[in-house]
């Protein structure tokens, strides 16, 4: 106990300092401390920022490494030239219908996992341990276990369901890669919800079946306003996870047959086509559009936008 | 007394430990002075059953100067370019000697990662080679590669059904369709899925009609009427009913296998010669009825797409001159020779074709009988016949473009326009040559 006291003492005394009256000792710790984060905070900036930084002057130029004597900086012709191509817009057409459709799907599931954790009353570390075991599997494992799954000659998918090499057609291979998404991260989103769950106190659920909710108004009204903050997290991370999709397509169909996700097809421009004006040019339109994303889910949610750090996907 | 014999026999045991750890970690070191300079040329190439054999050979005849270390790549094409390319960028001096597809030479020697065959190198890599082939290690007229072994497709059918091959693509739907009403097996088979093995029928088809996709310096999109007339013809065939329904996921392999089942429909079978050895191991019976012909074309024999691969030295490598003698001997006569035989891969030099003399026994046969030319390809002389009257595949810096945007606007080949295709091929290949293309 005395610890907690010890602990909050300066931070309740922080608010009454203002910012004139910092003593010379003080200050003397609040330049100590921005040195001790300083070599943190390099590594930052030099980890992520200045690959950010990077791209965005690659994306600028002509600079593809088969024509290594024609680089030159071209503004912003690598961006007019991605945006009017049709197979870019194929692709992102495909990214954001296996975002929409996978996240949807996932939050459903996930919803009814969680509760089915949350109310399971007998062995429910079991239960708890058995639904995460997808999400615990490296993706690309499980991207080549479907795979052998629905292939032709191994498939035991393909034979029970009597398909003829679904991974060779675009609505069967999208169907397929959506799958293995939901498969794979609906326990992911099923964990933050469950956390949401928690929020909600038995004794509000108890008062309103009281005056008379059923089950289902007791859900809408009641359950999910209260979780709504969880539901949001879990949403934006998976929404923003699922429109990077690289690896299970990168596995299942490699993306033939227009199954291409942005995130493949910068991959396919940057190292198959070496040319990294137009690569990083996608690249940097995807960091925009995830931008785009994360602005949208704040913007539209407000408030209730997380603030939080409830970890990412992998 | 006991504890000090114990302790006394501990200690010499440890002795002896160390002294074997000195002795162990000496000899390597002894070893590579024994070789001299220690130089050590690595190779990368796809897995090849025998190449180690030739490796182990050259090294023998290096006699110490070097040693050629075999790094084997991804078997997948896609795989063996991307690890190169990787590497090659990032400036990596590891990789002296690349095994490069017939199709990358004229990118990797534009990125200015390879290193010019010049004076008796250059005379050495050209000696008997046939033209087809060494077109494919040129660029800018200057030879970037030493030819290793080629490939050609040829026309395979079961003498049973078929009694004379067709020369051209009319003669062969024709007696597809008589087959067809007479009930027998009539099906045309060849590799229509979304890849490389497509571009290659198409690269064929174009070159029988006289047409061009690219200019001769690789650099100007041509896609004159005989490449317009190539696409008609693909979507004529893919159209007549005359192909195999899985024909638009076909590749080489289910084309391979198709003719392999003994209740086959299919009459004709276009494939690269490997499928002769395959039929041999599959289908013993049907091996025997198995007969070749060249490529049919249009007026006769059609001009055939060669494939192979050729071997470069990397302009990063810090032992240039030793790489180049590897090379020399990786690909020279003997090598060709071994592998055509052993590997099954036909050579480039020409003189390998009339060659009968005998080799020992392959490292992996089962008989002692010593295996020649005549032995171990029969189909030998059309090989050559269709070698010497190749279809070379546009050399171009930006071929990966060229080939994923003409698989992807050719699949499938039944839905082609012709001039609408052409001109969406025009325009994706243009926009690669500017750097402006995007791949799929």
């Amino acid at each position: 106990m005395s610890q907690t006291v010890e602990t909050g003492a300066p931070a309740q005394a922080e608010p009454a300092k203002k910012k004139p009256a910092l003593s010379e000792g003080k200050r003397a710790e609040r330049r100590l401390g921005w040195l001790l984060c300083a070599p943190a905070a390099f590594v930052m900036v030099a980890v992520t920022g200045w690959p950010i930084i990077y791209s965005v002057w690659l994306s600028l130029q002509r600079y593809d490494l088969r024509f290594p004597d024609d680089r030159e900086f071209v503004g912003l012709s690598n961006y007019a030239a991605v945006l009017t191509d049709k197979y870019w817009w194929t692709a992102f057409g495909i990214t954001t219908l296996i975002t929409v459709v996978s996240v949807v799907i996932e939050l459903v599931l996930g919803m009814l996992l969680a509760l089915i954790m949350h109310r399971t009353l007998v062995g429910r570390g079991l239960v708890r341990t058995v639904s995460l075991i997808p999400y615990g599997i490296v993706t690309v494992v499980a991207a080549f276990s479907w795979f052998y799954a629905w292939n032709t000659d191994t498939g035991y998918l393909t034979e029970l369901l009597g398909a003829e090499a679904p991974l060779t057609q675009q609505i069967p291979s999208l169907l397929i890669i959506i799958l293995a998404e939901v498969w794979k991260t609906t326990p992911f989103m099923a964990l933050l919800l469950m956390a949401g769950l928690a929020l909600v106190p038995d004794d509000l659920l108890k008062a309103a079946s009281m005056d008379g909710a059923t089950a289902w108004q007791r859900f809408t009204k009641v359950m999910i306003p209260v979780m709504k903050p969880a539901i949001l997290v879990a949403l934006l991370f998976r929404t923003l996870d699922a429109f990077r999709v690289f690896d299970n397509i990168f596995v299942l169909t490699k993306g033939a047959n227009d199954t291409s996700s942005v995130s493949m097809q910068t991959y396919n421009n940057l190292i198959k086509g070496l040319n990294l004006g137009i690569g990083s040019t996608m690249s940097v339109l995807i960091f925009i559009a995830v931008a785009i994303i994360a602005f949208i889910f704040i913007k539209l949610f407000g408030a209730a936008a997380p603030g939080s750090d409830s970890g990412g996907k992998r | 007394m006991v504890s000090t014999r114990t302790g006394g026999r501990g200690l010499s045991r440890w002795r002896a430990a160390i002294a074997g750890a000195v002795v162990l970690t000496a000899v390597p070191t002894i070893a590579a002075c024994g070789s001299e300079s220690g130089t050590t040329i690595n190779v990368y190439l796809s897995p090849e059953q025998n190449f180690q054999t030739v490796v182990d050979r050259c090294n023998e005849q290096a006699d110490g100067r070097y040693k050629i270390v075999y790094n084997k790549l991804p078997r997948d094409a896609d795989g063996q370019r991307e690890q190169m390319v990787r590497r090659l960028a990032a400036g990596d001096t590891g990789l002296d000697v690349l095994g490069l597809d017939v199709t990358w030479v004229p990118e990797f020697a534009e990125a200015k990662w390879l290193e010019e065959f010049t004076g008796e190198n250059k005379a050495d890599a050209e000696q008997g080679v046939l033209k087809g082939p060494l077109q494919t290690a040129m660029w800018n007229g200057k030879l970037y590669g030493a030819t290793k072994n080629t490939n050609v497709q040829l026309l395979w059918y079961d003498d049973r059904v078929v009694q004379t091959p067709p020369e051209t693509w009319d003669e062969m739907m024709d007696m597809s369709r008589q087959f067809k009403s007479d009930g027998k097996p009539f099906r045309i088979l060849f590799t229509g899925a979304q890849y490389e093995g497509l571009v290659v029928q198409y690269n064929t088809l174009v070159a029988s009609e006289g047409g061009e996709i690219l200019s001769e310096d690789g650099k100007k999109v041509v896609m004159d009427q005989g490449a317009v007339d190539a696409l008609k013809l693909l979507k004529d065939v893919s159209t007549s009913g005359l192909t195999d329904p899985s024909m638009p996921n076909a590749q080489e392999q289910q084309v391979q296998q198709a003719l392999e089942l003994p209740d086959t429909e299919a009459a004709f079978e276009l494939n690269w010669p490997y499928v002769y050895a395959a039929m041999g191991a599959a289908n013993p019976d049907r091996a025997k009825h198995l007969k070749w012909a060249r490529y049919p074309g249009i007026d006769g024999p059609s001009k055939a797409t060669i494939g192979g691969f050729n071997l470069a030295v990397s302009s990063l490598s810090l032992h240039k001159p030793e790489a180049f003698d590897a090379v020399l001997c990786l690909r020279g006569p003997e090598s060709q020779k071994f592998q055509a035989i052993c590997d099954g891969v036909p050579p480039t030099i020409e003189s390998i074709y009339t060659d009968d003399a005998t080799i020992e026994p392959c490292p992996a046969a089962t008989t002692t009988d010593k295996p020649s030319m005549a032995t171990a390809y029969p189909m030998r002389d059309t090989i050559l016949e269709a070698l010497k009257d190749p279809a070379v595949r546009p050399l171009t810096v930006v071929y990966q473009n060229l080939s994923t945007i003409t698989s992807k606007v050719l699949s499938p080949p039944s839905e082609i326009d012709p001039d609408a295709t052409a001109q969406e091929l025009r325009d994706g290949l243009q926009k690669a040559l500017d750097s402006k293309g995007v791949l799929p």
